[in-house]
């Protein structure tokens, strides 16, 4: 039971870092191409400066909750994705200092500069982001003692012997590139007035088109590559729910779009994103991280997870703290609702 | 090059560079407290700037504090994965908490109080800064509780599979390594604050330029660096040292270049522990002096590193002996530096004593150093455990992450830090140089 609560209260996290810190790292892939005149990119940065630190803070207390909850899988996982982890915190501390620090700066090269960084950053922390979840679905090489260590690439085949970049994962990185870019520009129709929200609307329907195809593309891709993924599905046949509610929710963007209510088309990008992570984790669970190398060999709730007694406790404190920083993150994203003002932002 | 050095020092250098930029945001999210809370009494417009001058200042560095701390809670998986393996459902529960308790916090009032003013009331933007500080210091805490329990492992006991399971919450809160050891260590971070926010105070003066701000900076700078300095010698380092030696004697003797047990045990003032000859070179030592610190008597006996099996040995012994010495030795002028610009300030004289001004200025980078030293001495004092007697550190590392691995991230690591090293000192001189009046700050 308590298994069970974990899995799902990390999942919850992982959830709140994908729907919030989603936005603000599409919005940097947006900002490369999508703005023309130094005024939009200030509104468009603008509309992510307040709360994006805040949302990196998922990754983090995520991250906590991981070692906590279930240290084998983090310790194991961590040491085995060692270098695009590596990789994936210097893009992450190039990010967060090309934005924070672009107005500290005057307009000309050194602005242009930690732009560039800024957005080329985003890009490849969303696509290893993709990346990284479809190495978890496909399963990684586990030896007998619980661990492994892999190569960046290998022949790009999802074999037993994986690289971190194959034919499969690359699709599971376009999927986040793209659905994480979507998420973005819907956030920049909402916050941004003008042109510039003008053409955030327009673009959304090339990349929901795309998106579109990559959903369907990645679904069969994953059932192809690990089928006991579906084995949860058959047994509890009402869980279809969540593939329905993937593509409802894909729906649900086009039609809003077209009708211009971006405030709700945005909350069906959240949903989207809510679940397809929902249903790729339904589909590994019990299992934490399956192994190439047998079955017998699968990080799973029974073999990861910490002591009963730390988890009761946790559960209690999990509750109290995540209750209050809700309360902190609602207060936060109401004072600063509605259209980016540009005369109002300090600092 | 063994994979455990190169792990140890992939840890050490990134947390070394990391702990520059928390040690001021703690001890400046106190300080911009007092100057928000002046001005909301004052309805100064004067120390609002101020305020908000600070809280640039402080915004580059809790930037550069966040990025440089998401990789600590990384390598914990990354470096350390057999030790995280087995301690995860201990120490992984306050760092899941500082998360949840301190970093939700902090972000969302920052967001408020750097974008937010305009948007907010006078005494709304004082609470957001009440909470930064609030959040900063939880977020403090759980690191030390997470440090004090290897140090000085509490209230746990084993699965079957190994690993430790916390028995007691709040033993495990309320451990008394960490109790002490927290304190040290913000008063520590309050040092660092005061001395840069009077260092400043000083530059503007001694250049006659924003001598009204530098008057407030160096006010504010020394009042909070007499307080400071002196609670970091007493009570708050003296408890943590007797602590020390009473809990782990081997680091105390190392830390002191004991070799022998003696029995009113002299303080060496400065030498060099000579590990091949079992003495110091060239001692400088005050009788009877490390007794009496640590006993309260001259006459008891202090164990020896003699006392100890060579394998328990603290593994870098001339490191920690100039770690410590150097602490110690700078927390002296700290105190010293204070006590004489404290009296000048009450007498009305420390803005025309240029010589006291120069050594305002010039001694802000010995706190960063002073700190960094302490946690050298603290880590390095640990050794040769990663769990105090009960996990050696050449047990804990990452089996699967070959040495040369850990190098070339260990590298890139170096390469990127200097980079922002260089970034950020060009962005603090030109906010120091733009000062706190709005219209010379670029946009």
């Amino acid at each position: 039971m308590m298994g069970f609560i974990w899995f799902w209260l990390v999942a919850v996290m992982i959830v709140g870092y994908v729907v919030l810190d989603g936005f603000d790292l599409g919005v940097g892939v947006l900002h490369l191409f999508l703005v023309r005149t130094e005024a939009e990119r200030k509104a468009a940065l603008a509309s992510i400066g307040p709360v994006w630190d805040g949302n990196e803070v998922w990754l983090l207390a995520g991250g906590g909750t991981l070692y906590f909850a279930f240290p084998l899988l983090y310790a194991s996982a961590f040491s085995g994705f060692y270098l695009p982890l590596m990789i994936v915190l210097w893009l992450l501390i190039l990010r967060g200092i090309s934005l924070e620090l672009r107005n500290h700066v005057e307009v000309g090269v050194w602005r242009a500069l930690l732009d560039g960084v800024f957005g080329l950053a985003s890009v490849l922390l969303t696509i290893f982001f993709g990346a990284a979840l479809a190495n978890v679905l496909r399963g990684v090489p586990l030896q007998a003692d619980g661990y492994f260590f892999l190569p960046l690439w290998t022949n790009w085949q999802p074999g037993v012997q994986p690289g971190i970049l194959d034919w499969y994962t690359v699709i599971g990185g376009l999927v986040a590139l793209v659905a994480l870019t979507l998420h973005g520009a819907l956030w920049l129709t909402i916050k941004v007035s003008g042109d510039l929200a003008q053409r955030a609307r327009r673009i959304v329907t090339p990349l929901w088109l795309v998106l579109a195809a990559l959903t369907v593309v990645s679904l069969v891709a994953t059932i192809a590559v690990r089928p006991a993924s579906l084995y949860n599905y058959f047994n509890y046949p009402f869980t279809f729910v969540v593939p329905a509610g993937v593509i409802a929710s894909l729906a649900g963007i086009w039609l809003l779009n077209r009708k211009a209510q971006p405030v709700k088309a945005f909350l069906c990008s959240c949903l989207y994103l809510f679940f397809m992570l929902a249903g790729a984790c339904w589909g590994l669970y019990p299992t934490l991280l399956p192994a190439t190398t047998g079955a017998d060999r699968n990080i799973t709730l029974q073999n990861a997870i910490s002591g009963p007694h730390t988890l009761a406790v946790g559960l209690v404190w999990w509750s109290f703290g995540m209750a209050l920083a809700a309360c902190y993150i609602v207060f936060v994203y109401s004072k600063f609702r509605g259209k980016v003002d540009l005369s109002s932002a300090g600092h | 090059m063994t994979p455990e050095l190169i792990h140890r020092l992939h840890f050490a250098f990134t947390i070394t560079f990391h702990y520059l930029f928390p040690q001021l945001t703690m001890g400046l999210a106190l300080l911009i407290v007092v100057l928000k809370s002046v001005a909301l009494r004052t309805g100064s417009e004067q120390w609002d700037r101020a305020a908000r001058f600070w809280g640039r200042i402080f915004a580059i560095n809790f930037v550069f504090g966040v990025v440089t701390g998401i990789p600590m809670e990384f390598e914990f998986g990354t470096n350390w994965a057999r030790f995280s393996r087995l301690s995860g459902g201990v120490i992984g529960q306050p760092l899941a908490m500082e998360g949840v308790f301190s970093f939700f916090l902090e972000s969302a009032f920052l967001g408020l109080f750097l974008y937010g003013e305009k948007r907010i009331s006078k005494l709304m933007h004082w609470f957001s800064a009440v909470m930064v500080f609030v959040g900063s210091w939880i977020s403090g805490f759980f690191i030390i509780v997470t440090d004090a329990w290897m140090q000085h492992p509490v209230a746990f006991d084993r699965l079957p599979n190994g690993q430790f399971q916390v028995l007691s919450f709040w033993q495990l809160m309320l451990n008394p390594w960490g109790l002490l050891q927290y304190a040290h260590n913000m008063t520590g971070a309050v040092v660092t604050g005061s001395f840069v926010m009077a260092a400043v105070g000083a530059f503007y003066l001694l250049e006659n330029r924003r001598q009204a701000y530098g008057r407030i900076f160096l006010k504010v700078g020394v009042i909070a660096g007499l307080v400071s300095t002196i609670l970091i010698i007493f009570p708050t380092g003296d408890m943590h040292g007797k602590y020390v030696a009473r809990n782990q004697p081997v680091a105390m003797a190392g830390m002191e270049g004991l070799f022998k047990t003696e029995a009113g045990a002299g303080m060496v003032l400065m030498g060099q522990p000579n590990e091949l000859t079992g003495q110091i070179d060239n001692p400088i030592v005050i009788n009877d002096a490390l007794s009496f610190l640590i006993y309260g008597t001259t006459k008891a006996e202090v164990k020896g590193l003699d006392q100890f099996p060579q394998d328990q040995w603290p593994t870098a012994l001339p490191l920690l002996f100039y770690a410590y010495h150097i602490m110690a030795g700078l927390g002296t002028w700290f105190v010293l530096l204070m006590v004489v610009s404290a009296f000048l300030l009450w007498r009305k004289r420390l803005e025309n004593t240029r010589l006291v001004l120069w050594a305002l200025l010039l001694s802000f980078p010995l706190p960063y150093i002073a700190n960094t030293a302490g946690w050298m001495t603290a880590e390095l004092g640990r050794q040769p455990w990663l769990i105090y007697g009960l996990m050696r550190t050449s047990e804990g590392y990452s089996n699967t992450v070959s040495a040369s691995n850990g190098l070339f991230t260990l590298l890139g690591f170096m390469g990127l830090y200097a980079l922002m090293g260089l970034l950020f000192t060009v962005l603090i001189y030109r906010e120091i140089s733009s000062g706190p009046e709005p219209a010379v700050h670029a946009d």
